[in-house]
């Protein structure tokens, strides 16, 4: 049985060799611009960083995968395009691209270059995925958060190309790269600028005893005192849809399906992610060593340890979002 | 080509009764040039549609409408991936893809693709144009800048470019149902609650600012986009197909005065006042000029 291959997030050099060390089995990683979805200021490679962090990944037989899943501006394909050209002259292992006329480029300029399909571009069923399989020869596809376990395994059962799920991290309870809510608030989106509820728009305001946050003028929550203020991430703010305050769209939790490893094995699924490129080197390493831990025991058969990661996730919370029916 | 007037899906679970009224009163009233039917939101919503869609078909087709069906925004389930095949299999009508999966099964057939289909930039549409496009509707969240260029490629190519100018903005789709969890049920069990809204549920900040729309899996904006005064501009741009998203209010009136801005008879600025007036919602036009969405640029009037 092929063991899961654990791909990593990498914000920078230093996160990028904390996640190698840690046992990262790919680490993914954007360029420092608007062509990738976690375009945050401080964070992402140069083009000379990424030159040196395939050195050292490769050094340690670990592969390198480069995000360029934001939708290319139109009349300005050129920095998507470049971006494509210099991840396969710097021998990265693979490109991640959501853009169908990017991935159209790619195929096309760089007939050898591993072309791997982002979240971004939501293809959660077999006839999507078939087309860009068929259409570009994507070869892996990074799933949607939107399907439940069994639905995976019968997807897998009727595609021919690896399939890549995420395991911990962030969720959106949105489709991604279908989502516009943080450009109605603030006119930055993911799809175009790369970045969700950006904090250029963010203020905290005082409001008696409470604080709320804010995003593009809108209040996105209202702490108490004897609460912990959280970032104003649009779809896990407080809002009204009666009379009493709920998180409608989801709570500030994270993503941790490792309880899962059995039916995601079954299910077939290649690849295991972590999110969080625009977290530190300490968050990386603790994450991504927890688990390497939990994929060795379970390759080996044992039973995969309880571990501590409570205090690396949102709010303290967990949750398997999607992939169990009742999240829905 | 000749610029035509687009009736969007209804987005919103309306009664199956109302829903045929709406149809027949649209083909028998409303100055509209293409009609685009089916339930693109809820495949748990459609059952009760189906028994009066051949009636609702013929009347828009005699009524001298072009008619398209739309396919599901998205398809993950299995009972979702089987109403997209059964509707695709229809080959009497064109079809409006709003998933990539439903373009897949289109593959040599002329059609059209619907706004859920991210088309960004130009080499985006030359690829979808090479595999039959008719037609293209853009994101809602597209600049001006963005629009010009896809508008002028769309000439090159031979296919027309449509823009939402009228109703709420579609923001964002989910496999979760917000309104089954607004009421505490689940997708499963959700009673089909979204019926009692059908302009969607309000969604407003803890300062009880209006913000948010809630249909089901999606979520919408709260304004509507209300691009009348933009036409004349977008016209100039080579954009040809203008797309009016239905909601709760007099769409009969909307459809007419966008023909008549359409038609050079009114001007957009005018129209764009009286419809802020009548509209439930304030008009919006932000994401065209590049704004946050969820405002009227300066410079237009923003009606109410």
């Amino acid at each position: 049985m092929q063991p899961f291959e654990l791909i990593c997030p990498a914000g920078n050099p230093a996160a990028l060799r904390a996640a190698v060390d840690a046992g990262a089995d790919a680490v993914y990683l954007g360029f420092r611009d608007e062509t990738n979805a976690r375009n945050f200021p401080g964070l992402n490679f140069s083009r000379d960083d990424l030159a040196e962090a395939v050195g050292y990944a490769h050094a340690r037989k670990v592969q390198v995968f480069v995000a360029i899943n934001t939708y290319p501006q139109a009349g300005n394909l050129g920095p998507w395009q470049r971006a494509v050209d210099d991840a396969a002259r710097l021998k990265a292992d693979a490109v991640i691209l959501a853009d169908i006329g990017l991935l159209a480029y790619a195929a096309r300029r760089h007939p050898d270059l591993r072309l791997h399909l982002s979240v971004q571009a939501s293809a959660a069923n077999a006839e999507a995925i078939r087309l860009y399989r068929d259409a570009f020869g994507v070869r892996r596809v990074v799933l949607p958060r939107v399907l439940t376990v069994p639905e995976i395994a019968r997807l897998n059962a009727e595609i021919d190309i690896e399939t890549e799920v995420f395991v911990f991290g962030g969720l959106c309870p949105m489709a991604e790269g279908r989502c516009s809510l943080s450009s109605y608030a603030t006119g930055q989106s993911p799809n175009r600028q790369g970045v969700c509820s950006p904090a250029s728009h963010v203020r905290y305001e005082p409001r008696g005893k409470a604080l709320a946050s804010t995003l593009g003028g809108f209040t996105i929550n209202l702490f108490g005192e004897d609460e912990q203020a959280g970032y104003p991430t649009l779809c896990k703010g407080r809002f009204l849809s009666g009379d009493t305050p709920a998180y409608l769209f989801e709570e500030p939790t994270s993503l941790n399906a490792m309880e899962l490893l059995p039916e995601l094995k079954a299910a077939k699924v290649c690849a295991l992610k972590i999110e969080g490129r625009q977290r530190g080197k300490a968050y990386i390493a603790a994450v991504v060593a927890a688990y390497r831990k939990a994929l060795d025991a379970f390759a080996k058969g044992q039973a995969v340890p309880k571990l501590d990661l409570d205090a690396m996730v949102e709010g303290g919370t967990q949750t398997t979002g999607a992939y169990k029916r009742a999240w829905r | 080509m000749k610029p035509r007037l687009t009736l969007g899906p209804v987005l919103f679970n309306w009664p199956a009764d109302r829903w045929r009224d709406f149809y027949f009163r649209m083909a028998d009233e409303a100055p509209v040039d293409t009609v685009i039917v089916g339930e693109v939101v809820c495949f748990k919503r459609a059952p009760f549609f189906a028994p009066v869609m051949d009636e609702v078909i013929a009347r828009l087709a005699s009524a001298g409408k072009e008619v398209w069906l739309a396919s599901p925004i998205l398809v993950g389930s299995d009972r979702e991936r089987s109403a997209m095949r059964d509707l695709v299999s229809c080959d009497l009508l064109p079809i409006e893809a709003n998933d990539m999966g439903a373009l897949s099964l289109l593959d040599g057939r002329r059609h059209a693709v619907g706004p859920f289909i991210n088309c960004y930039n130009e080499a985006t549409l030359a690829w979808l144009a090479g595999r039959g496009a008719m037609s293209v509707s853009l994101p809602a969240e597209l600049p001006a800048a963005s629009v010009a260029v896809l508008a002028k490629a769309g000439v090159e190519l031979g296919l027309s470019i449509e823009v939402q100018v009228y109703g709420r903005a579609p923001l964002a789709i989910s496999a979760r149902c917000y309104h089954a969890r607004a009421h505490g049920l689940h997708k499963d069990g959700c009673q089909f609650v979204c019926g009692n809204d059908p302009d969607g549920m309000p969604v407003k900040t803890l300062d009880g600012q209006s913000f948010l729309t809630v249909n089901g899996t999606q979520t919408l904006s709260h304004g509507y986009l209300g691009l009348a005064a933009e036409m004349d501009r977008l016209l100039a741009m080579g954009v040809t197909r203008f797309r009016l998203s239905p909601q709760d209010t007099d769409m009969v009136a909307v459809a007419t005065a966008f023909r008549a801005v359409l038609d050079g008879e009114r001007d957009g600025r005018e129209v764009v006042a009286e419809l802020g007036r009548s509209s439930p919602a304030p008009l919006e036009n932000g994401f065209f000029h590049n704004m946050a969405g969820a405002t009227y640029a300066a410079g237009h009037s923003p009606g109410a």
